[in-house]
């Protein structure tokens, strides 16, 4: 088998769309490249058969080895970086309280390699960051991870080197209560949803700084200005045409990337694979979602079925039930369902955009599949997402406003809630920041863009609450603020402005209780990963309310959350979009005595 | 967005000053910070009392926690506010920090902060390399050949090129920009710019380089000084000045528009204007206005990086460059359409 040379210009090879929505059915990894040195073991492990029975690795000491493989998921085989042979990586699963001892070896051929536990509390040298928390795995060498295991959940691990993660280094991590679970299940399945693109990923990151538009084949057109002077009349039409002309923006940029460059992959399977998870009628069934996707949010809902939220980014909360949830990457959410009544149940998983989807099946026995539900319309971005109008305000009523978006503030944010937000100096003048938001709120019982009204029950972090009261208990005693900046043309991503290669440290005192605060410059969502401590997201009333890894941060919005400095180190908070971070929306946390 | 409101006309006139007064350009949304009706109250931390709002007798609130000295009444617009219309019943006090204390939190954490141990410095702040952290790379590069033609009209055929590409970072870039045009298999005109470029707010890159002209004959160099960027209404702009040897000094304005007939089929109106502050006979060119080319370009993408096209392309040379074009026996107005391809790498 010849090894495909890397397409270096950031083409997709375009298959029919069709297939490349759909992938192909017998995807995965194809074989390891003989040149990796991998155990035979190894390689049988992997293979074709790989669709449907991840490899679990459930020992105390574990023998992980990252190298490069081919894989197939959308008719053509690329390069693909893999765990001993598979994609996703081994389900790792353990038990809380355990000492775990992992052996990861990189057999890259010339560059290091890395794995980072998300989510785990660990000792920071252990964490996996190249630059923070170690030097990297470099090719040919082995780097031993332990540590000790304080927690239990759903959670992930994943490569924290450049575009690794993207080719395909990620897999789930189980971690099983020394306690039993406050809830009751009979059976489980991980589904570990993420995104593939057949493009060598630093060729994509290239492409984006070209032309970060480059997937938006969604802009509307003059067809549709003509239809919205029918529908809203000429002054309506131009106003809102002008409100984002004068922004230089697009209400259809929901995601950078979408199922023009990416195949939706379920546990490593394209849809048409229908990756199937069985059930025996009246059990209850525990679904252990993860996100795993580099640039991808996705909606999931399993038609027919109500799901029972009971858990969020590995911790228990009081159980919720919905029929549909946003997953920002590198959250994990574990819901119970009860599937009766139909022998075959469909895991739609559109992406936030609506342009592809993955999908897999609930089923009785194999070979069964449920209608795999149509994509819901593209939702438009408002004046109002963005944060350029107080709640109640179409983007259309806002013809009024001379001088663009937020020259004048409705009465609606005349209160003590701090709508409008002060923004940072370095924001000013900055050629790297392309918007402002005039007035965030947190927005935590909103369902997000495209699934308001949509007649279904979805989840919102208002609606997800801890299942235990603040562990730590006190108030926090300072307070910092940050803001969400970017420029979209120049695909350029910061946290005040100011990219991470220009950033100093956030700088936090070991044991201190402080709130962060995030406000979103933006007009595109971003998932927040701080690593080392607990994000404990507060209410509207600046209370504790959920305890989270990843903060998710939709565009308009101001979240606050509280962190108790619990873990010396330096220690690595971004943007999980994986090209948001490599961009520059990144800084470094140091936890100092 | 509270950006100076600009019209595409008046960018269009004020181009050229502004290439020489850029920095105006720095200003981002500086405005925004500012906005009026910053009425935040900074709250002491929260006490975390919740109150049954029903029973609320405001003669009771506790104000004190609220610092209002940084209220700035002076930018409070309320004269759009017509107070008749407030509905106090749905105010949300809960969200408005007015809190009555309870039980105050613990100073204390509730699960203690762990002693920290030497082995725990040890492993919280390992020997680190430099550079062991890789970072994806921050030059990046495009090269656009906007426009690559074969063009036709009454009096013969032709080629013709435009092409700009960037080398460099978000800030700072390198820019080459190109243009010529053959006629009946002589060129008639190639330049050449290379010129740094920097951004000096979201939208305005400032230029400084030098042109060089191939063609017509005696070539010459010129200094360059321009701008360019993404107007409002998203105009693609750009104006440059040139002084040039004997003392010449010209300028070109250009801007381009994309008007989307679908996500694929785009027409690109696009108009240039030149012009020369001295008459050069010996050149062509009179002073003042010297032509104006506009064009009409319908391009089918049938990738981003690949479309071809079809247009209609206008030219029209004014006052004494008129006249010492046609006493050369060429024509001051010239009308051609145009097939090409429009390429990025």
């Amino acid at each position: 088998m010849s090894f495909p040379k890397t397409p270096g210009t950031g083409t997709p090879p375009m298959p029919s769309r069709r297939l490349f929505v759909q992938g192909v059915a017998a995807g995965g990894v194809v074989a390891g490249l003989a040149a990796t040195g991998l155990s035979p073991r190894a390689f049988a492990a992997a293979g074709p058969g790989l669709v449907g029975a991840p490899q679990v690795l459930s020992s105390q000491d574990v023998q992980l080895s990252i190298g490069e493989s081919l894989a197939n998921f959308t008719g053509r085989t690329r390069p693909a970086i893999t765990v001993n042979g598979s994609l996703p990586a081994p389900i790792l699963r353990w038990r809380e309280g355990q000492t775990v001892n992992i052996r990861v070896a990189n057999t890259l051929q010339g560059h290091p390699t890395s794995i980072h536990w998300h989510g785990l509390l660990l000792p920071a040298n252990m964490d996996g960051v190249p630059g923070l928390s170690f030097n990297g795995i470099a090719p040919g060498e082995a780097y031993q991870y332990c540590f000790t295991l304080k927690q239990s959940g759903t959670y992930w691990y994943h490569s924290h080197s450049m575009f690794q993660e993207q080719a395909g280094l990620y897999g789930a991590l189980i971690i099983d209560p020394l306690e039993p679970a406050p809830y009751h299940f009979d059976r489980e399945h991980v589904i570990l949803l993420s995104d593939w693109t057949d493009l060598d990923p630093g060729a994509l990151f290239r492409r984006m700084k070209k032309l970060a538009e480059y997937d938006n084949y969604y802009k509307r057109t003059l067809p549709d200005f003509l239809r919205d002077v029918r529908r809203d009349g000429w002054a309506a039409a131009t106003a809102d045409r002008g409100m984002w002309g004068r922004m230089r923006m697009t209400p259809t940029d929901i995601s950078d990337i979408n199922a023009h460059t990416y195949t939706y992959l379920l546990n490593g399977t394209a849809p048409a694979g229908n990756w199937t998870g069985l059930f025996r009628r009246g059990e209850k069934v525990l679904l252990r979602f993860i996100n795993g996707g580099s640039m991808t949010y996705f909606d999931v809902r399993i038609p027919g079925l109500k799901m029972t939220v009971v858990a969020a980014d590995g911790q228990y909360i009081h159980p919720v039930s919905i029929d549909e949830f946003r997953i920002a990457p590198a959250e994990t959410f574990d819901v119970i369902v009860e599937p009766s009544g139909q022998d075959a149940y469909t895991i739609f998983c559109q992406d936030m955009g609506r342009t592809g989807y993955a999908a897999g099946t609930l089923a009785v026995r194999h070979g069964l599949q449920a209608p795999i539900p149509e994509r819901d319309a593209r939702p438009l971005l408002t004046m109002s997402d963005m944060g350029h109008a107080s709640n109640g305000m179409a983007g259309h009523d806002m013809k009024g406003m001379e001088g663009g978006c937020g020259a004048s503030m409705g009465h609606g944010a005349h209160g003590a809630d701090p709508k409008a937000p002060r923004h940072p100096a370095s924001e000013t003048g900055n050629p790297l920041v392309d918007m402002q938001s005039m007035a965030t709120e947190p927005k935590l019982d909103d369902p997000g863009i495209g699934l308001r009204d949509n007649g279904r029950d979805v989840l919102t972090y208002g609606a997800m609450r801890s299942l235990f009261d603040d562990p730590d208990g006190r108030e926090p005693g300072r307070e910092v603020e940050l803001h969400l900046t970017g420029h979209m043309e120049k695909f350029s991503w910061s946290f005040d402005g100011i990219p991470f290669a220009s950033a100093e440290p956030l700088r936090l005192n070991y044991g201190e209780r402080m709130r962060i605060v995030l406000v979103n410059d933006t007009m595109m969502q971003h998932p927040i990963h701080l690593h080392g401590v607990w994000s404990d997201l507060e209410n509207a009333d600046g209370e504790f309310h959920l305890r989270k890894h990843t903060i998710d941060m939709p565009p308009g919005t101001r979240r606050t959350y509280r962190v108790r400095a619990d873990a010396l180190g330096r220690w690595a908070y971004h943007c999980h979009l994986l090209y948001h971070m490599e961009a520059g929306m990144m800084r470094e946390v140091r936890i100092e005595e | 967005m509270s950006r100076s409101p600009l019209t595409a006309t008046s960018a269009l006139s004020t181009a050229l000053l502004l290439a020489l007064s850029a920095p105006a350009w720095a200003q981002s949304h500086a405005g925004h910070a500012t906005t009026p009706t910053t009425t935040t109250a900074d709250t002491a931390p929260a006490d975390g009392g919740k109150v049954d709002h029903s029973q609320m007798d405001h003669s009771k609130m506790d104000h004190g926690s609220a610092d209002h000295s940084q209220m700035d009444h002076s930018t409070m617009d309320h004269s759009t506010t017509d107070h008749g219309k407030m509905d106090h019943s749905k105010m949300d006090h809960a969200a408005m920090g007015h809190r009555v204390p309870k039980a105050p939190a613990p100073t204390e954490p509730l699960e203690p902060i762990p002693a920290v141990t030497a082995a725990d410095r040890l492993a919280a702040f390992p020997p680190i390399d430099h550079g062991a952290m890789e970072h994806a790379q921050e030059i990046h590069s495009m090269l656009l050949v906007n426009r690559l033609e074969h063009w036709d009209d009454q009096h013969g055929t032709g080629q013709a090129w435009e092409a700009s590409g960037w080398v460099g970072g978000n800030i700072n870039r390198l820019w080459l920009r190109s243009e010529g045009e053959r006629s009946d298999g002589r060129t008639e005109s190639a330049d050449l710019e290379v010129m740094y470029g920097r951004s000096v707010s979201p939208w305005w890159d400032v230029l400084v380089g030098v042109k060089q002209d191939f063609r017509p004959a005696d070539s010459r160099t010129w200094a360059a000084f321009g701008i360019q960027g993404l107007a409002p209404y998203k105009f693609e702009t750009s104006a440059t000045a040139y002084v040039g040897e004997g003392g010449q000094v010209a300028a070109t304005v250009e801007v381009e528009y994309e008007l989307l007939l679908t996500n694929r089929l785009i027409l690109q109106p696009l108009v240039e204007a030149s012009f020369s502050a001295k008459d050069e006979p010996q050149h062509g060119n009179g002073s003042g206005l010297n032509k104006v080319e506009a064009g009409l370009r319908l391009r089918y993408e049938f990738s981003r990086r690949f479309a071809p096209y079809i247009g209609i392309s206008h030219e029209r040379m004014f006052g004494d460059t008129a006249d010492y074009h046609e006493a050369a026996g060429e024509r001051a107005r010239d009308t051609r359409w145009v097939a090409g391809v429009r390429v990025w790498f």
